[in-house]
Formats: C-alpha cells, structure tokens, sequence
C-alpha cells in the first residue's frame, strides 16, 4: 500500500539504523513528543534496532493521557445530565476521572457517543434539536482546527443546542516546560509530525534557537522515526542546533494556513493544566467570548471542580520522560489497561499502554 | 511497592485509584476480550462446573449412546440489521454452523429464537427469515424448531437473533485449544478483519472507494477438506477455531493460553485486504483484533501443515489460506510477533473493545 509499505520496509529501516550506529560515537537523549510516534517505536521495536548510546525517551504528546481529571470529571457530570448527549473522541471513554469513566456512566444510562469527526456532533444536534449535544472537545493542534470547525459551524448555523468542553494542549509551551526544567536530559527532540503539519515550524525554530537544541519534524513510519533519529544523532555528533524536516511529505514550513485560520477565529490561547505535569502557562487553548454560548463550562451549572495531583506522581516522570513506563512499581501489576492507575495506561498512544501490549515479554526476559 | 528493611512504603501515585471492573456490566464484557473471559470465569464457569463446559470450546461435545454430539449456541445482535455480504439471517445461521464445524462436527439441526421489538417491519422480518432459511438450506442444516418474543418499543434493538445448533463428530477425532504443542503451524483460512470493517463502514457510513464485504460464510465444507487432509494423521490436527468478536488475536490467546505454549506469529504474511488495512490505518484498528465471520484458524502438526494448507487453498473459502506463525516453548500464555523489521512484539489480549484512537 503506498506511503505505508515503503516506510515499513525492512531493508530500508536496517540501512538507517546501521547508519545510526556508525554515526553515534557518544551517549544521546532523544524525545519523541508525539504519543503516535512512541506508539510506532513500541509496535515496531525500533529501541532495539538503535545503538545502545542511545536513549529514547517519550514524551508528553498523548492527548488522552494529559486531559485533566477535572474535565473528565466534568464530562461524566454533564453526561449524566438528562436529555444531553455527550460525544467524544473513542479512546477517552475509557479514562479514569476520580470516581469513575464515560463508558460506566454510558452503562448508567447516559447518552454517550463516539464520534470520528466533531463536526459529526454538530449532525447529532441539527437532527435532535430537543436534546443538549456537548462535544469533548480535546487532543493537541492536530484536532483542534476541526473541533473549531465544530464551534464555528454550530454558530453560523445558529445552533443553540450544541457545546464544547474544551481541554486543548499546545506542543512548543511543553517543549518551553520541560527545557527549563533543572532535570530536563533531553538532548534533541523529533517534533510531533501531525502538529506541525497544522501549525508549520516556526515555533520550533525558535524553541532551536533559544535553547541551542537540535529538533527534527518526524513522521509516525518506523523509516520516518528512524531516519528522524538519524538526523538529530548527526546534528548533535557535529556539535550543531538546528531545525530539520524529515516529514516533507505532509508538514511545510508555514503549515495549513486556512487550519490556523479557523483555529484563531475560534479559540484563543490560554494556561492549561496538563494531567500528571500540573499547570503550563499559555499552553492551551479556550474558546473565545465571541463563542461563550458554545462554551460547555458556561451553558452548563457544573461543580467547580478542582483535583489536586501530587507532583511526586510517576506518571508526571514518564510524561516528561524522566523515568520510563517499566521503572514505575505498578505497572503491569496493579497497573493494567484493564485497572489503568494513571491515564498513560490508558490510550494506546500512552507510553505505559505501549510497553505494555507491546513490549512486556521483553521487559520479562 | 518497594521495602525498605521490613517496613512497607507505599509509593504514593497521583493517578486516581482503579476503578473496579466487578460492579456493572459494560459493552466491553460482550467483546470477547478480557472483560468476557473475566465475566465467564467468575459468574457462569463456577454455577455451571461440568465437564462438557470445562473444555472451554467454541462448542460442548457430549456422548450420547456412544454418539458424540456438539451443541453449541450463539446471539446475533448485529447493527444494521443488511450489510454488506449479509445480514444478521445468514448471519446467524453461519455463525452456529461454524462453531459446530470447528469442534469437527457435521451441523445437522438448528434451533432459532427470534427477539422482536414492537414496531419492527413485518417485511423486514420476512426478509431476514428468507436469507435465514436460504443460509440453513445452503449450509445443509434444518430449522426445526424455533420461539419468538415481541419487547415493547424501545426495550429491544429492533431484532435479535438466537440460534442453536447441533452435529455429529466422527468417533476418533479429538480437537481441543488445549491441545496445541511447540512446533505446530498455524493455519489460518484468508484475510483478516473484512466482517467487523464492513460492519463499521457501514454503521459509520464511512465510504471507502470499494466496498467491503463481510466474509459471512458456512465454514463446515471447508473443515471437510481440512479433515480429508490428515485423514491418516488425525491427531495432528489440534484445532481449529472461527476467529470472530475480538479478532485473531483473542482466538490465539486463548489457544496459548489453554495449551500453555507461546505463539509466533509473523506479520508480513498476515493476509489483510488493502481496504481493510486502509480503513484501520485511518481508524487507528488493529485488524488481528477485527472480528470475522468466515475464517478459520487451524493449529497443525508440523508434519501434516503444508498438506492441510494445500487442502484450504483448493476450497474456495480457504484460497487464500496462509501459515502464519508457529507454536513455541518460549514465552507461554502470549502471543508475539515478528514484524516487517525483523523485531518482536506481543499481541495482547484487549480488555474490552477496541477504541478508535484521537489522532
């Protein structure tokens, strides 16, 4: 199948990784950001391919695991509502908030329903206009255009029976976050494809230039990963900083313009929580007063809810790639996908979810 | 958990406290995952202990005056009502008949329960008992008896289906999923995930630039062949299963499981049709936990694998039959396999359903 099989090739992935081995002479701390991308490290192995010197490390880029319990809280609360349907992105329905998850409320009675495409929320409230239709708007700067899309079309429609509860992370302020961090061992990231191909480099160019600090843009094929890994190993074995594209095929320097159009319309830029780091200043998006009506947290009476994280968590280590998902006491013990204690256990996207459907054997031997 | 002396210290984890899985049922107990194997070990294995039952097969083998019958029986739930390749009639005439088939049974007789909401169209209903009758009359079995119930509007999801089933099984041939060894092939009868894709397609009305056909067949001819195959070495055939709810990689843990072996797979001669990949690329789904309706999986002594292949490959619903792994000492109770890269990964067992992933 084009643009999959050639990325998976066996031959071509052997050929980048025993260039990686001949180009690596000293110790390296790589991040990928992207949940995808360590979905595809774990699914393929490909930490078993790379040299010993260097060291994969995953970060927080999976947008189910850094949701707030607050707003998982808040959905189940608002599901739980009567004659409101709640729809949401599939792999959050089965994260924990504090008492309890949307498919055990959905068991309850609640109208909870998976949707592919926010705006098909939007369908759901233009055809029951009797009932209240909340999206759970999340997920990074890939889904946010479209969940936009969602807010923007419900108001030119004029829909009064459709909301969003708006949970939205932004990359660069964490990649800011975990830099400034006194324990940060990252020493180059691969750059989260899919964001970039919405919101273009630029901000990843400057994240290169204050913190003289390699970047690549990689894709979520093993040969894109790999050869992504390539490129930052020469960079940092020549001394060098800079911002590099593996993912050409999809991302350019300035990004889907008309994405970043609607985004801007829609939402604005705010402080945001992330689940297991605590909070990010301007790391989030909200929408803006033009889009009040839309905005779950105002159509809605909701319990102001605040749950407190403690900042020793482990979970808070892995998502910021300090520890690994294998160093926690809990996992694959008191730690399953079946009792996730913590979100990155949950979607498969979560590093702790990866090792675990992928890679327990090894970890066993 | 760690110690420190004798003194226990709990590791406090910010992440919330599990949720228990004891209390309500969820979709996920119905997936065949973990939560139904969970829910069969706890609440209907210890009511019902009997031998039959223990076996834990897709079918109950019992001796009566010296005849081996296998009874088996099945739920048909499926959304919508016509797909693709089917409806939820043949449906559920090919989903009994292949469970009878794969303990080795010639399906001879099936009973059909019929749950109908109020309100549902009787042309609909005429419709589906036609495909029913069609399906039964193709697979060579009877309807012999049946019952139906009417629920009030809204207590019932239009139609459900319940049938019933039961064969003969010839004198000598013992098939089980605890019976796989180190070294066995597995089999498996074509391509993976084309039932649950098209079903969701179709459910989700996502439009793919060809059409997706539930494989929904009758599997027993195809079991003929394979039995024909190691007429002389029956015993090399361990077993053989329908890989449906929960996909291949349910059905082959369970194997791995109950026969306390590993199993190998290798994922490029994993036969998947281009659509059916492109739609769970698209999807973020593994196909190996997509369900089928038409396929088998065959675990096969190593010495009589290529002529069972040989055999599936003659039948037309086994021409693209392929040996996709092997049986291991190593790593007992999981299923790994090899990819393209030439690394190994496991393919676990999902708790319940599988969730299309965000981005």
């Amino acid at each position: 199948m084009k643009y999959l099989d050639e990325y998976r090739d066996q031959r071509i992935a052997r050929a980048l990784a025993a260039e990686i081995a001949q180009c690596t002479n000293q110790p390296w701390v790589l991040m990928e950001i992207c949940g995808g991308q360590t979905h595809t490290i774990m699914r393929y192995g490909l930490d078993e391919l790379l040299p010993r010197e260097i060291e994969l490390v995953h970060g927080p880029g999976c947008p189910v695991c850094v949701t707030p319990l607050e707003t998982v809280d808040k959905a189940i609360e608002i599901a739980l509502l009567p004659n409101v349907t709640l729809v949401s992105y599939g792999d959050m329905l089965r994260v924990p908030g504090s008492r309890s998850d949307l498919l055990r409320a959905k068991a309850q009675g609640a109208d909870v329903r998976i949707a592919y495409s926010p705006t098909e929320a939007v369908k759901i409230a233009r055809a029951n206009p009797d009932r209240r239709i909340v999206f759970l708007a999340i997920g990074f700067e890939t889904t946010a255009p479209a969940n936009a899309m969602a807010a923007w079309q419900a108001k030119r429609e004029g829909l009064t029976n459709f909301s969003m509860l708006v949970s939205h992370v932004l990359v660069p302020p964490a990649i800011r976050a975990l830099m400034v961090s006194s324990s940060n061992r990252v020493q180059g990231f691969i750059a989260p494809g899919h964001v970039c191909t919405v919101v273009g480099c630029q901000e990843y160019e400057e994240l290169v230039r204050d913190f003289r600090i390699p970047i690549v843009v990689g894709g979520f094929e093993p040969v894109d990963i790999l050869q992504a890994v390539l490129m930052l190993i020469r960079q940092l074995e020549s001394g060098e900083a800079r911002l590099e594209n593996e993912y050409v095929r999809s991302v350019s320097y300035q990004g889907n313009l008309p994405a970043q159009q609607i985004m801007a319309e829609v939402f604005e830029v705010a402080d945001q929580k992330w689940r297991g780091i605590g909070s990010i200043p301007r790391s989030g998006l909200r929408l803006r007063r033009e889009y009040a009506a839309y905005d779950a947290n105002q159509v809605f009476d909701l319990s102001d809810l605040t749950i407190d994280e403690p900042a020793e968590c482990i979970s808070a280590q892995v998502l910021q790639g300090l520890k690994k998902p294998t160093d926690c006491p809990a996992f694959g013990m008191r730690c399953t996908p079946e009792n996730p204690l913590g979100a990155p256990m949950v979607s498969t996207e979560g590093a702790c979810a990866a090792y675990y459907h992928y890679r327990r054997h090894s970890v066993a031997s | 958990m760690s110690t420190k002396g004798s003194v226990e210290i709990k590791v406090e984890l910010s992440c919330p406290a599990p949720l228990p899985v004891k209390d309500t049922i969820l979709l996920g107990h119905g997936s065949g995952g973990k939560l139904s194997a969970a829910l069969i070990r706890d609440v209907f294995l210890p009511a019902f202990q009997n031998p039959a039952l223990a076996r834990m097969d897709d079918q109950a083998l019992v001796d009566i005056n010296g005849q081996r019958l296998a009874i088996t029986t099945d739920s048909f739930v499926v959304k919508p009502l016509f797909f693709p390749g089917g409806d939820i009639g043949s449906l559920s005439v090919h989903g009994t008949v292949n469970d009878l088939a794969m303990g080795g049974a010639t399906p001879l007789f099936l009973a059909a329960a019929f749950i109908i909401e109020e309100g549902f169209s009787i042309d609909e209903l005429r419709r589906i008992v036609s495909s029913l009758q069609r399906a039964a009359h193709d697979a060579g079995v009877q309807v012999v008896t049946g019952d139906t119930k009417v629920v009030e509007k809204g207590k019932g999801d239009g139609l459900f289906i319940n049938t019933t089933g039961i064969g003969l099984v010839p004198n000598g041939l013992e098939l089980s999923a605890d019976r796989a060894r180190p070294g066995d092939k597995i089999l498996l009868s074509g391509s993976i995930g084309d039932h649950g894709i098209a079903i969701l397609a179709q459910r989700e009305g996502l439009e793919f630039e060809t059409e997706i056909q539930s494989d929904s067949a009758a599997l027993h001819t195809l079991v003929v062949a394979i039995l024909a195959a190691v007429s002389r070495t029956t015993s090399d055939l361990r077993c053989m299963r329908d890989p449906t709810r929960g996909g291949v990689s349910s059905t082959l843990n369970e194997i791995a499981q109950q026969s306390r072996v590993g199993i190998e797979l290798e994922e490029s001669v994993l036969p998947i049709r281009d659509q059916v990949r492109g739609a769970c690329e698209l999807l973020g789904l593994d196909p190996l936990y997509v369900a089928n309706e038409g396929k088998l999986i065959a675990i096969v002594a190593p010495d009589s694998a290529n002529a069972v292949l040989q055999a599936m490959r003659d039948h037309p619903l086994g021409a693209e039959a392929q040996i996709i792994g092997t049986v291991s000492k190593k790593n007992a109770g999981l299923v790994t396999m090899r990819t393209p890269l030439g690394t190994t990964r496991i393919v676990d067992m999902l708790a319940g359903d599988q969730l299309p992933r965000i981005c």
